[in-house]
Formats: structure tokens, C-alpha cells, sequence
């Protein structure tokens, strides 16, 4: 299960911060970019897009790693009410820089790095205990213990 | 303004938009006197949150500027037009919306309305008086608007959110970043259309498959046949912009920036070239009707985003001299300043005069309102049939304006991929 190994290595990676502030949570990893508006529901922090591979998962307080935002100018929005809400995901860590994404990261709160030296796509995977220090641009990645 | 010199809530603006431009990476901002924007609070969260913090203002202060505490809003500094919102007010019982509820909105509106903003209420603000010049700064909303601003008109947007545009509208600045600057509004792939787009439902088509393959990129379309009218363009942009994040684009030979192709990709190479033959049409058809099993159509929904003056005559010349299916409903949207038209050229007492409903300001994405006991819906919206699904957990059926009248009025989902 996603049990933490404690003799696991970890890995560092670097990144620019977008929002500051430091988090750690298990990751949730999706190779899919995500909707806000009309994509999540704000409620859970669930997301809810039809053909999503995360359709039915929540990212409440889980370290959000995805490629970046898609869809309807209501992502900061949608991502604001998950703060008002209390499920909010911990950290979001991500790659294609836009407005949706930058704005929404702000007024969510969540510490958010952006432009890695290595793709935290192929580096992190789900279950993954993850540490975001957001200020120093750094993110520690500890692996789950392997189920085989 | 960040010296708090114009006062709290302006304070609060520009330090949001610091905050952002720092995020995107933007090394200044940029003047803007056009702005599109969602204020109002059309959900009981909202209500009760203004509520507890202090009415509008506290609304406003929290949702539209990301302030910690409720500074007293002034009246705005740029031409703000208002987009969509929850319901429309003048059809609230029919939408299934209380009496709480639209009087809460209706003491908003007037809030909103004093602030100096615009209560155009829709998706389409290019419709209804806000045609920026080309080249003009904007911050908008409404990613279907944004995608039309920056490819159509030739404006410059991003698309902003509820609470960048509520900075902007204080301080008329913005982030310059992203489609403010020359070579990030150049094209980045080529398509090539092999098969005839023609009608509103082939143009969604189109859109929907290139937001698909392309995603946030700048595609550049080659190969057109008829000149599309504005509510084909409508209907592209949505599409593109909801399956993937399209928010500009080139036609060469009808967009602005797009006399040739050369100036379409100026010093830009293709990364790619597409091909949109009869293949990939029939795959998008098959994707947005995806969700359709039951031929039993509840509920047709048009005018996404907004209905056109053309559609809506459209609409009523399909449906003169026939009745909506008792089982089945017909709601039509669009702008309130549209509607008075369509009510003085006798469109509306066509489409009352056989069982449909033309309403404003809203759309069932955006209020997640349906005609109760709604299973089954009929679209010629691609971006809906995108939505609503998800939304409402409805099966969706895409098609032609005239299948979609055609389902309203027999009940029965006939439409096919031509």
C-alpha cells in the first residue's frame, strides 16, 4: 500500500516559485490537465470531468502534480471556493504556465512551484510523500514503498 | 495605488495583481480600460457568505480582489461588462430558482449596477456593445469571449478570472504577459481542412477537434470554405476553447492577423501540421455524442454561448407553425439587449407560441438548471455537450440547429453525423 519506506532515497527537485509557503502531503498525479469550473467540484475538491483519468478522486489536501489548466475562465474561482471550503489541495506542482493556473494558484493559497529541472510528471507518482518548500524552490520527494 | 494612496480596496487590487504578474512571471503591467467581468453572488454559498461579511462589499472584497478582509468597494475605473450569471431573473420559478434567491440578486444587480459595471449579463459581451478596438489591452473573462477577442476582433487578452478582473477594473492595469505580447499572438501549427465546414454544428466540430490536438496552442486554419458568419466563429471558439485551451487563432484570409499564412506563423515554424478530413470530423461527431444512449429527448438547450438575432430568427423559422412535444422542453438564451429585439420582431411570440421559452442572462452549464426530470438533452452547442454531461449527469445528443428544433418538437433524437 502506499506505505512510506524509510530507507527510500529521497529525490530533490528544483523549481521557480509561483506561490510561497511550504507543505507536505501525499502527491496525486495526473498526466491530464485539469478544469476548474465545470471540472471540479468545489465542494469535495473531487474532480468530476467525464472522461478525466481522476474522474471521482478529491485532491483535498494532497500535493497536486499536473501538466497545467484547461477550460473556462472560472478555474481561479472554482480553486478559490476549495480554500473557502477547506479542500483545498496542500502544494500544487505543475508545468505549462498560463493566467488560469497562475491566478488560481494565488488565490488558492497553496504553495506552487512551476518550471522544474526535471518533469515532476515522471518523477513523482501517486502515493509519493511529497515536502514542498515553495520559498527555497525545492521539493523532496520521498517514494512509496513498492507493492511488488 | 499600492501605497494604499487611493484607498483600501485599490491597495488590495494592486496587490493582487503583483501577486499574479510575480506567478505568471510578467515584468509589468499593462494599462487596460476594457474589462469583462463576473461579480455577482448568484449561489445560497454566496448569499450566506455576503451575509456573514458584510454584504456585497464582503463579496466582493474576498471573490474579486482575494482580500483578507472587507474593504469598502469604490465605483470602477474601466468599462466593465458583466458576463452570464446563475439564472435569469425574469424566468427564476421556471429555472427552479426561489424567491430568496432573486431578490438576494436583485439588490446585487443594483450593487453592480452602481459600481458602474455594465449588466449585460452574457457570454457574448462582443454582441451587445464591447467590440474593443483591434489591439486594445483587455482583461476578460469567459474563455469563449477571450478566444473571439484575440481572433476575431484582433484584441489582446488572457483569460482572466474573477478575481484578476476585479483588481483590473480598480486599477485598470493587468499582467502584460502571454497574448498582451506580439510573438506569443503567432501561430504554432498548421491545420488543414479537407472536408466542407459549413454549418454552426461543423464549425463546433472543427473547434472541438483542434482544441483537442492543439491544447493551449496557436493554431492556424488553412483550406476554408464559406466565409463563416459571427455565430459560426462563436461556435468555433467555444468548442476550441473547452476541449482544450485554445485562446487565439488564425484563419488565413478572414482573422485579423492572418492575411496570409506568412503573417499567420510570421518567424514561427509549424510544430505540426493537421489534417481535418471526413475521418477526424466523424470521430468528434461520435465523441460529443458519446454520452447518448436514450432517443427520448427531455430537454433541448441552445444558445451556447449566446444566441445570435440571426439564430433566434433562425430558430423561429424552423419551429413556425409547429408545437414543442409535450414531452420535451425548449430553452433558448441569450443576451437581455438581443431579447428586446427578438420580442419587437415578433421571434419571441413564435418560439412562446409553440412551447419554447426564450430566456437571458444564464445557460443550464452556468446555472446547472434543467426542466425537472431532465435525463436526456439535445444540443447544437459542441462546448455544452462538453459541459453538461458532467454537469448535470445528463446524456447529450449533438447535433444541427435544425435536428435539435426537430427534437424539441417530435421528442425524438433523428440527428446523424450529416
Amino acid at each position: 500500500m502506499n506505505r512510506i519506506d524509510p530507507d527510500a532515497e529521497t529525490i530533490v527537485l528544483r523549481g521557480r516559485c509561483v506561490v510561497e509557503g511550504t507543505a507536505e502531503g501525499e502527491a496525486l498525479v495526473t498526466r491530464q490537465a485539469i478544469s476548474g469550473w465545470g471540472g471540479i467540484d468545489s465542494r469535495t475538491g473531487t474532480i468530476v470531468e467525464v472522461r478525466h483519468e481522476l474522474r471521482g478522486v478529491s485532491f483535498a489536501g494532497k500535493v497536486l502534480v499536473f501538466p497545467g489548466a484547461k477550460g473556462s475562465s472560472g478555474w481561479s474561482n472554482a480553486f478559490h471556493l476549495t480554500r473557502s471550503l477547506g479542500v483545498a489541495p496542500a502544494a500544487m506542482l505543475f508545468n505549462d504556465m498560463s493566467a488560469k493556473i497562475a491566478l488560481g494558484a494565488v488565490v488558492t493559497r497553496a504553495p506552487a512551484l512551476t518550471d522544474f529541472d526535471r518533469d515532476p510528471l515522471s518523477v513523482i507518482e501517486t502515493g509519493d510523500w511529497v515536502r514542498v518548500d515553495a520559498d527555497q524552490g525545492i521539493v523532496e520527494v520521498r517514494k512509496k514503498k513498492a507493492t511488488t | 495605488m499600492l501605497d494604499g494612496r487611493d484607498g483600501p480596496a485599490v491597495q488590495r487590487a494592486m496587490d493582487l495583481l503583483m501577486r499574479y504578474g510575480r506567478a505568471l512571471g510578467a515584468e509589468r503591467l499593462v494599462q487596460t480600460n476594457n474589462v469583462v467581468a463576473s461579480i455577482s453572488a448568484t449561489t445560497p454559498f454566496m448569499r450566506d457568505y455576503a451575509m456573514r461579511r458584510g454584504g456585497m462589499d464582503g463579496v466582493f472584497s474576498e471573490f474579486s480582489l482575494d482580500s483578507d478582509d472587507t474593504v469598502e468597494i469604490p465605483r470602477v475605473k474601466t468599462f466593465t461588462t458583466h458576463v452570464q450569471l446563475g439564472f435569469d431573473p425574469h424566468n427564476a420559478a421556471l429555472m427552479g430558482v426561489d424567491e430568496q434567491t432573486v431578490q438576494f440578486y436583485r439588490k446585487g444587480e443594483a450593487y453592480i449596477t452602481g459600481l458602474g459595471v455594465q449588466a449585460a449579463n452574457t457570454c457574448t459581451p462582443y454582441q451587445v456593445g464591447n467590440i474593443p478596438t483591434r489591439g486594445e489591452h483587455c482583461a476578460w473573462m469567459e474563455s469563449s469571449a477571450v478566444i473571439y477577442c484575440n481572433a476575431v476582433i484582433g484584441a489582446r487578452t488572457n483569460t482572466e478570472g474573477r478575481e484578476s478582473v476585479g483588481a483590473a477594473m480598480l486599477t485598470g492595469r493587468i499582467p502584460y504577459w502571454g497574448y498582451h505580447v506580439d510573438e506569443n499572438r503567432l501561430g504554432t501549427h498548421a491545420v488543414r481542412v479537407e472536408t466542407t465546414v459549413e454549418s454552426t454544428a461543423d464549425w463546433g466540430m472543427l473547434g472541438y477537434w483542434i482544441g483537442d490536438m492543439v491544447q493551449d496552442k496557436v493554431p492556424v486554419v488553412e483550406g476554408l470554405g464559406p466565409l463563416p458568419n459571427l455565430a459560426r466563429l462563436k461556435h468555433f471558439g467555444a468548442a476550441a476553447s473547452s476541449s482544450g485551451g485554445v485562446e487565439m487563432y488564425h484563419l488565413v484570409g478572414v482573422t485579423p492577423e492572418a492575411n496570409t499564412r506568412e503573417q499567420a506563423f510570421g518567424r514561427n515554424t509549424p510544430a505540426q501540421t493537421l489534417r481535418y478530413g471526413e475521418a477526424e470530423r466523424r470521430q468528434t461527431w461520435e465523441k460529443l455524442n458519446a454520452t447518448g444512449r436514450s432517443t427520448a429527448v427531455d430537454y433541448v438547450m441552445l444558445g451556447c454561448p449566446h444566441y445570435t438575432i440571426e439564430q433566434i430568427w433562425e430558430a423561429a423559422r424552423l419551429l413556425e407553425g409547429r408545437r414543442v412535444s409535450e414531452n420535451t422542453a425548449l430553452w433558448i438564451f441569450t443576451p437581455r439587449a438581443i431579447k428586446s429585439l427578438a420580442d419587437r420582431n415578433g421571434y419571441t411570440r413564435i418560439i412562446e407560441a409553440a412551447g419554447g421559452h426564450l430566456l437571458t442572462d444564464s445557460c443550464s452549464a452556468m446555472s446547472r438548471a434543467a426542466p425537472k426530470g431532465t435525463r436526456v438533452v439535445a444540443l447544437d452547442s459542441a462546448k455544452q455537450a462538453h459541459y453538461l454531461p458532467a454537469i448535470l449527469g445528463v446524456e447529450a445528443w449533438f447535433g444541427s440547429t435544425a435536428d435539435c428544433i426537430d427534437a424539441a418538437c417530435t421528442g425524438q433524437w433523428r440527428g446523424g453525423p450529416r
